[in-house]
């Protein structure tokens, strides 16, 4: 594999799903308009509910939406990972994940472009989303969004390999829906984006606080959090990185020709 | 021509294509039961078979997206199993399914395929050339969405050329296509088999494609039937035409209704 050839191809995969992305005004929209509602209607019936005591990395009292802001940031990557990789079921298909294996490069080089090009996506989607948060007044430091974004870089790689591996074993799109069920939801909910994990330990869901605190997506959304103040959040760099490796290696496999994305699958 | 010394034996061979005793399951399908078939360089094959005759499994393993459980499969004599991206960039497919991006013009698509081979300026200047060879002067900057199925089928056989391959792979490319379409495109490839040597593996079920090549391979149940020149292949089954000969080959057992998949079609 020679280094031009490695990122010519690169560069060439990223365009084109930033051309394709640029096209779909309405996913942009939709990408926008959700965590928008989370953070308008959400935030402003819960403002009241709950206040945030001063937990790290906050140095005073804050507003929820502040608290919620990083959880929404990481709701954007976690939607665009398993969407790319919605992406990659019906590329294949439709043939063009084919013609793609075929490029005479690694395979995991190609399923890596993949990957750094739908992350790329997820980056412009949570700057525009921190644009609309400048708008409506959420109080965040400016510097916070140069230092949270190698936290997004790497929360969105790690969610976009999540994706890479769901793609291995979605064998069709009708399958997203209960990938929504079964991944999304889950991951989101039971996660320290909505509510600091010791409000779950509070109210006596041990079970729930346990499952939220090893969950990959909570480390994510800290890891964002504690980098929108300047500072690092070591436990949750180490998981994040940690999750992100093991989801790609393992959708690598199952990408491998010889052990075989579809191998069971009966002859086209 | 480089001097033969400037060529080791190993790269100069004789085939462009080795497969031997290629073996594939798909769970309790046996889908090829030890295919053996070489070709030439400047040789055109066709690869004749009723539907579900293993075929597309062929192509599968010959375009790198599966390796046969047992057997051998070399391309211009580098071992394709061992060293897949030598042999990919050696190869030019054509899918049965349209694998072009419908909302990129002609000359993106093709840019977008010198990319994954990492072609460089040199490849982005052969697009023009190579598009007024197979006939499509002039529509450099069409949106593919805007051209017929035939001229479609034109791009993404220009596309295919565009790495100069040794051997080219159509995987039943004239499925769909009018009568007209199909009489080009073959004549096309006729042409580049004969000015410039290049090797062509033809997949059909339709009888009178196999007639116009140099030699035909009829695949039935994942095993070789025969193996010749068309005449030859006619004269062996004691037949009058070809046609006769393919159905007489392929004809279901008693008992065993539709064992065969779909009959032969037969051509406009």
């Amino acid at each position: 594999m020679r280094a031009g050839h490695a990122l010519e191809a690169l560069g060439a995969i990223s365009l084109r799903e930033l051309r394709k992305f640029m096209q779909q005004r309405s996913r942009l929209l939709s990408a926008l308009v959700r965590p928008l509602l989370w953070l308008v209607v959400f935030a402003a019936g819960f403002r009241n509910v709950f206040g945030v005591a001063v937990i790290e990395p906050y140095s005073s009292f804050i507003e929820y939406q502040v608290y919620v802001a990083p959880g929404l940031l990481g709701m954007i990557c976690l939607f665009n990972g398993i969407q790319s990789s919605l992406a990659m079921v019906y590329d294949r298909e439709m043939g063009m994940m084919r013609l793609l294996l075929t490029a005479p490069l690694p395979r995991a080089w190609l399923l890596a472009s993949k990957l750094v090009a739908g992350t790329l996506l997820s980056l412009v989607q949570c700057y525009a989303f921190l644009v609309v948060c400048a708008l409506f007044g959420v109080d965040l430091p400016w510097s916070g969004w140069l230092y949270a974004l190698p936290a997004l870089l790497l929360g969105g790689l790690m969610l976009g390999a999540l994706g890479l591996l769901l793609s291995v074993y979605i064998k069709q799109i009708e399958n997203f829906a209960s990938t929504m069920n079964f991944v999304i939801f889950p991951m989101f909910f039971m996660s320290s984006a909505l509510y600091p994990l010791w409000k779950l330990k509070e109210s006596g869901a041990d079970w729930l606080y346990w499952v939220a605190s090893v969950n990959p997506f909570t480390h994510m959304v800290e890891l964002t959090r504690f980098a929108m103040y300047g500072q690092l959040n070591s436990t949750s760099l180490a998981v994040v990185a940690g999750s992100a490796t093991v989801f790609f290696i393992w959708a690598a496999y199952g990408y491998d020709p010889q052990r075989g994305m579809v191998k069971k699958r009966a002859q086209a | 021509m480089t001097s033969p010394a400037a060529n080791p034996p190993a790269t100069t061979p004789a085939n462009t294509l080795d497969v031997r005793d290629a073996v594939k399951s798909y769970g309790d399908v046996k889908a090829l039961q030890g295919v053996s078939l070489n070709i030439a360089p400047g040789q055109f094959m066709a690869l004749l078979g009723p539907n579900g005759a293993g075929k597309s499994t062929l192509f599968q393993l010959l375009s790198g997206l599966f390796v046969p459980d047992g057997g051998a499969i070399s391309i211009c004599g580098e071992d394709f199993l061992k060293k897949p991206t030598v042999g990919l960039a050696k190869i030019g497919v054509v899918f049965q399914q349209p694998t072009l991006d419908l909302d990129l013009s002609v000359t993106g698509n093709l840019r977008f395929h010198a990319a994954l081979h990492g072609l460089g300026r040199a490849g982005r200047e052969q697009i023009a050339p190579l598009l007024a060879q197979v006939g499509l002067g002039g529509s450099e900057d069409k949106i593919c969405r805007t051209l017929s199925g035939g001229n479609r089928r034109k791009v993404e056989l220009a596309r295919a050329l565009l790495h100069r391959p040794a051997l080219l792979l159509m995987d039943e490319a004239t499925v769909g296509l009018d009568p007209q379409s199909r009489t080009s495109l073959m004549a096309l490839v006729r042409g580049l088999c004969r000015d410039q040597g290049l090797s062509v593996l033809w997949a059909t079920h339709l009888v009178n494609e196999a007639e116009q090549a140099d030699r035909v391979y009829v695949l039935h149940r994942g095993k070789q039937l025969i193996e010749g020149t068309p005449a030859a292949v006619t004269a062996a089954s004691g037949c009058a035409t070809l046609e006769e000969a393919f159905l007489k080959m392929t004809v279901p057992p008693p008992g065993a209704p539709g064992a065969g998949g779909k009959p032969v079609e037969k051509t406009a």
